[in-house]
């Protein structure tokens, strides 16, 4: 009974928490009836009501202060009768979990009530803790630990007393590790409980005479993952226990951190530096954690620690015997090891505080520059080396290699930014050892580059090099670690490596990023001397690179350099561009004036590098759009300034090139440029040949058969023209929805007739499926005249006179009139089929209706029989069979119009271009289509039409998002295969076939799609059998097995009759020429075979 | 091998390949007695393939891992089991002791090329269930 009453109580509790009248004096009531039932149910053994009781308490003790508060008194109590009646470790694992909040909460909140309880908390915590082995309960148990050292804190404390008890319970958990690590019920991570463990380690100082020695004790242990977990605890616990606790320990601290680092090093080589530079070591886990261990120390010990790793004599033996290597390729791989591991030793020395950077230039510097051959007893000017200073023999690898590293460390004790280096470091020692040096050091580096030999050996002396070079430019100037001449010297002999060493791949990479390093520090803190020398020499160089005709550097290299070192920094890029431009304008010229091959394959290449990587970099880097306005007008200035074109047909590869760019620098620029841009296309339109002959044809509306008749001698159409109609389509393609263009019908109904010519249609049919798609609905504000809306566009389009019967005014676009009443070839007509497809892709994304309209009008085309109607076909009997052929061709086109509609497309109508995008447009029109298409599928017999209506249906369906198709999968799946079927004669369909296939094969291997493949198993499996043996695509004969293999999973009652026969299929796919599909037919052999018996007589 | 080699093998030596490929289909095969391949264990090597395309005839030769292996059987079983299930059935397949590797050498040759005595023995479940064992795919 008293069980349902707590546990109804605990319920209704939530009601009394949201009621306002009376919260104290309910609290109170309830406080004590938890109280009093949880002392009494410990009496009565009752454990249902415990849990409820407990639940009750915490929620009571969670509350929010302005609900009331329990107050501390009560708290007292309810703790007391805790530690002396609760068992914690007889309870079941969620009563403990319960128990364990509890106290947590106890802890956590009221602290007050809690303290004064002393040695009977302790007791009753070890006591509650001890032996808990649930990972949820640990983590709460840790938690405990950690809260109540952070409640008592006093070293002579109560704390103090039970330290080592809790310490004993809490060290046998130590390192944390699970026997049963794949368990799914184990919610808890090992990591998240080995973080609380270390945390509840690091909680008090009173821990470290027991932990110190418990750690310690472990890093011998033979588990790497044990050695990690101690080098992570002991980082942790000396940040928290401070130096004076860990002092007695630093010998032992010291020879394990070297035994895991220098003495047994468990670096291995990383692929990926390691055969350029020999010397690209991955640390292990444990060498990561030791060094980490190592910085704590040296960070919190304040000098003593690292007198230790300095006074060595292992690592003073070693580097004393740096003489004995003074070749790289004489390095054994186990020294090696050992370099590195010195290395990184002296770096995280150097790199951790001030005092102990200079302690390691004392004792090391002066050596190691002997080594290097550089005098120490007279820092002063007599000890620079001679310009032309070249390394007796070979240089000692082994001290370039420490001194680059401890540069490293000193840069990054400076820090990066400007603002960091505040601190006074000119006159540390260090920083006045750097800097009598560093015009020598600079020299030394530099003759490193300056090697002839190109050996693999080399580039480990070129590598670091390079980054002692890099390293000595990216001093801030306050240190003045570097005079400007040395400064500019370096420059000079990186850009020397940039502009001759052009085979040695490596050499030039490592110099072109240190270069771009070196720039992207000049542009995080400015230095105006400095830039001022970059850029004379990095940049100036590389603008005269760029427009310098010198061939003996390949384009694309001195492209990808001038990107590079122009990404630095805004000012950089400026001039970058500014040498582009004036690479381009030269090469344009000489195309249009002369047809000059080889600047139409640089004027490609500048254009590409133009589009792909410098207008991207503004967009992106919030540049002004002065660039890509400057660039687009330029080009438009060429074109009206060359009146003839002395272009041959065939730098189409030009064209497409300048008509990507011009995309982009369009679709980058805000609606004002867009609008001088359109403006100036515009006028170059209307003063060129094109326009005339626009108005020639179109000016005679309604249609008169001369008009059409002239459509034939658009072969006139020049080169220039060509361009021009392409390029301001290009304007008109990424234009945005808000621009205002001016002249709109004229460019309407110019695209119209364009739209007919053999050369320039697409881009016309992309720039008419642009304007519907973007046009404004309705005209707001502006003059009427001068804009125009949608509806009227769309108006002019259906009505234009091109396809527009003479006989009809109808509103429907009819392809067939235009036929009857012109002379015009199939080809012609294609055009428009072209031009109509984009147009309806251009209405269907913004869900305009008039879709439907177009697309009926392709429907017509695509079943119309080309046999009946054709009036010159009798007159011309000759030509019957080429026109049939055109017929069957415009059919196809009309059918692939589908595909335009559906297909995402990369040259217009997307994102980048300002499409306006209808979500879901896709799926939609697939609802739409789909019925009208089955249904057509069904009526018409004609072989020919319906291998179109299959062609159109693929089209839709393999573009359709697969969600869509799945839930008409049932009804989809006889057609598409009706559709295979239909296809496997024809070898030109491979492709269709093949997107076929990935459609049921998407279906097949969803599990809602499989009820509808349950359904057809045997006519899919039949097909599928068709295909395993079509003979023209692998790919194909693949993907057909693999479905097999999936069908194997479906329910037995379907698919056992089939086995019999998938099995035979499978025995001639065994044969197969290729080995990936004889691979396949093993597996589906085997899976087919399994599912009836395992035996082996099929 | 490299593109090179083997555009030089379907020059040289066509059989390479076919042999190559017969290999790829058994080389994954563990022993019965060990959690080991095949090939691991020199069980099996290119050296001991041999494969006429013409007149579709494979033979492959085996080598016992000790005199007395009383796995032989189950071993040349397995390699049996396998190669029908992958290759065409035009194939005849011969399988055979190593010479002077095994103490009963004959009676094994005689036992695992004997059509009636291979069926018979993939009628024991036992002993299918040890093939199937052997043959499984290891993900490792």
């Amino acid at each position: 009974m008293e069980s349902k009453g707590v546990s109804w109580l605990v319920k209704t509790q939530y009601i009394y928490i949201s009621s306002q009248y009376g919260v104290n004096k309910a609290v109170t009531d309830i406080w004590s009836f938890f109280c009093l039932s949880i002392l009494e149910s410990l009496v009565m053994v009752d454990w249902k009501a415990l849990r409820g009781a407990i639940v009750g308490c915490l929620s009571l003790l969670r509350r929010k202060s302005h609900v009331g508060v329990v107050t501390d008194n009560k708290v007292k109590a309810v703790a007391q009768s805790y530690l002396q009646n609760l068992q914690v470790q007889s309870l079941g694992q969620h009563d403990r979990k319960l128990c364990f909040q509890l106290m947590e909460c106890i802890l956590d909140r009221y602290p007050a009530a809690v303290r004064d309880l002393g040695d009977n908390l302790m007791y009753g915590i070890c006591e509650a803790i001890d032996g808990e082995k649930d990972p949820q309960c640990l983590m709460l148990s840790f938690r405990i630990v950690e809260i109540l050292s952070g409640l008592f804190p006093d070293p002579s404390g109560p704390l103090a007393d039970f330290a080592e008890d809790l310490f004993e319970i809490l060290g046998c958990y130590f390192p944390i590790h699970f026997t049963h690590p794949n368990d799914e019920d184990v919610d808890v991570k090992r990591d998240e409980l080995s973080r609380a463990l270390m945390l509840a380690f690091a909680s008090t100082p009173l821990f470290a005479p027991f932990a110190i020695p418990l750690l310690l004790e472990k890093l011998s242990s033979s588990l790497p993952s044990a050695k990690v977990e101690s080098f992570k605890y002991l980082s942790y616990c000396t940040s928290k226990y401070g130096a004076d606790k860990m002092a007695k320990h630093f010998g032992t601290l010291w020879s394990s951190v070297k035994d895991a680092t220098y003495v047994s090093p468990q670096s291995s080589l990383s692929t990926e530096a390691g055969f350029t530079s020999g010397m690209g070591f991955q640390d292990s886990d444990i060498m990561k954690q030791a060094f980490v261990l190592l910085q704590e120390l040296v960070q919190q010990s304040n000098g003593s620690f690292i007198s230790l790793i300095l006074d060595d004599e292992d690592i003073k033996m070693f580097i004393s015997s740096l003489n004995q290597y003074e070749d790289f390729d004489n390095i054994p791989i186990d020294i090696k090891q050992r370099l590195h591991a010195v290395g990184r030793i002296m770096s995280v020395c150097a790199n951790t505080t001030i005092a102990s950077c200079n302690k390691v230039f004392e004792s090391f510097f002066p050596l190691l520059m002997n080594y290097l051959g550089l005098s120490v007893a007279k820092p002063s000017k007599d000890s620079y080396p001679a310009e032309d200073y070249y390394p007796p023999g070979r240089l000692n690898f082994g001290a370039l290699y420490l001194c680059v590293e401890l540069l490293t460390a000193c840069r990054y004790l400076v820090g990066f930014d400007e603002l960091t280096s505040i601190h006074d470091f000119s006159n540390q020692t260090w920083c006045v050892m750097l800097h009598n040096f560093s015009k020598s050091l600079a020299t030394v580096f530099i003759s490193l580059l300056g090697s002839n030999v190109a050996e693999n050996s080399q580039n480990a002396y070129v590598c670091y090099g390079v980054k002692g070079l890099q390293n000595l430019a990216t001093f801030p100037g306050s240190l003045l670690a570097v005079s400007k001449s040395t400064y500019d010297s370096i420059l000079l002999k990186l850009m020397s490596v940039i502009t001759s060493d052009i085979n040695k791949t490596f050499a030039w990479t490592s110099a072109m990023n240190s270069l771009v390093e070196i720039g992207s520090f000049l542009d995080n803190c400015p230095d105006s001397e400095r830039s001022s020398s970059f850029g004379s020499i990095v940049v100036e160089k590389i603008f005269s690179l760029i427009s310098s005709d010198d061939l003996t550097m390949p384009l694309s290299l001195k492209l990808q350099a001038a990107f590079e070192i122009g990404a630095t920094g805004k000012n950089f890029m400026l001039r970058v561009v500014q040498g582009l431009d004036e690479a381009i304008s030269p090469n344009l010229s000489a195309v249009y004036a002369h047809g000059n091959l080889k600047s139409v394959e640089l004027t490609v290449k500048l254009l590409e590098c133009y589009s792909n990587k410098v207008l991207p970099w503004f967009h992106e880097n919030g540049g002004s759009e002065e660039i890509p306005l400057n660039f687009a007008l330029n080009i438009w200035d060429k074109i009206e300034n060359s009146r003839s074109f002395n272009l041959g047909s065939l730098e189409n590869e030009l064209l497409d090139a300048t008509m990507t760019a011009m995309k982009q620098a369009v679709g980058n620029c805000s609606e004002e440029s867009q609008e001088t841009i359109i403006n100036k296309a515009l006028g170059v339109l209307l003063s060129s040949n094109c326009f005339r002959w626009m108005e020639s044809i179109s000016g005679n509306t309604p249609l008169k058969a001369e008009g059409l008749q002239q459509i034939h001698k658009l072969d006139s159409f020049a080169i220039r023209d060509e361009w021009i109609t392409s390029l301001i389509a290009s304007v008109v393609i990424a234009l945005r929805p808000q621009t205002y263009i001016p002249n709109g019908k004229l460019i309407l109904q110019f695209f119209i007739t364009t739209l007919l010519n053999g050369h320039v249609h697409v881009p016309s049919a992309q720039a008419l499926g642009s304007l519907v798609n973007k046009l404004p609905l309705k005209i707001t504000g502006t003059p009427l005249s001068k804009n125009f809306s949608l509806d009227e566009a769309v108006d002019m389009i259906f009505h234009s006179c091109i396809w527009t019967s003479c006989e009809r005014g109808s509103s429907e676009i009819d392809l067939s009139s235009l036929r009857l009443c012109s002379l015009s070839t199939e080809s012609v007509k294609i055009h428009a089929v072209i031009g109509l497809a984009w147009i309806g892709k251009g209405l269907i994304m913004r869900g305009h209706e008039k879709v439907k309209d177009i697309t009926m009008t392709l429907l017509s085309c695509m079943i119309s029989d080309g046999n009946t109607g054709s009036l010159p076909n009798l007159q011309h009997p000759s030509n019957v069979c080429n026109d049939e052929d055109m017929h069957h061709q415009l059919m196809k086109s009309a059918a692939d119009a589908f595909h335009i509609i559906m297909s995402d497309s990369e040259s217009c109508l997307n994102r980048r271009y300002h499409a306006s995008i209808r979500p879901l447009y896709k799926q939609r029109f697939f609802n739409t289509m789909m019925p009208i298409l089955s249904s057509l599928m069904l009526k018409s017999d004609s072989p020919s039409i319906r291998s179109m209506l299959c062609r159109a249906i693929v089209h839709v369906v393999s573009d359709t998002p697969l969600t869509a198709i799945l839930s008409e999968a049932k009804k989809l799946i006889p057609l598409l295969l009706d559709c295979l079927s239909m296809m496997v004669k024809d070898i030109l369909n491979k492709e269709i076939i093949y997107s076929v296939l990935l459609i049921i094969s998407g279906i097949l291997v969803d599990k809602n799609g499989q009820e509808a493949v349950a359904e057809n198993a045997h006519s899919i499996v039949n097909q599928l059998i068709e295909l395993t043996t079509y003979p023209h695509m692998m790919v194909i004969r693949e993907t057909a097995v693999q479905c097999l293999v999936a069908m194997s999973e479906l329910p037995h009652t379907r698919i056992y009759p089939l086995r019999t026969q998938v099995l035979q299929a499978m025995l001639k796919a065994l044969d197969d020429p290729k080995w990936v599909v004889r691979q396949e037919a093993v597996r589906c052999r085997q899976a087919w075979a399994s599912i009836a018996s395992r035996s082996l007589h099929f | 091998m490299n593109l090179f080699e083997v555009a030089h093998f379907v020059r040289e030596k066509p059989m390479k390949l076919y042999i190559l490929t017969v290999l790829h289909h058994i080389r994954d095969i563990k022993d019965p007695e060990h959690p080991y391949s095949l090939e691991e264990l020199k069980v099996i090597t290119e050296d001991a393939i041999e494969v006429d395309d013409n007149n579709s005839h494979v033979r492959v030769t085996f080598t016992p891992t000790v005199e007395h292996c009383s796995m032989a059987t189950v071993i040349g079983l397995c390699l049996r089991v396998k190669l029908i299930r992958c290759l065409p059935p035009r194939y005849k397949v011969d399988i055979r002791v190593a010479p002077g590797t095994h103490a009963t050498e004959a009676a094994v040759n005689k036992q695992l090329n004997d059509k009636e005595r291979v069926a018979a023995a993939l009628e024991n479940p036992n002993l299918v269930d040890m093939v199937d064992e052997c043959l499984a795919p290891s993900y490792a």
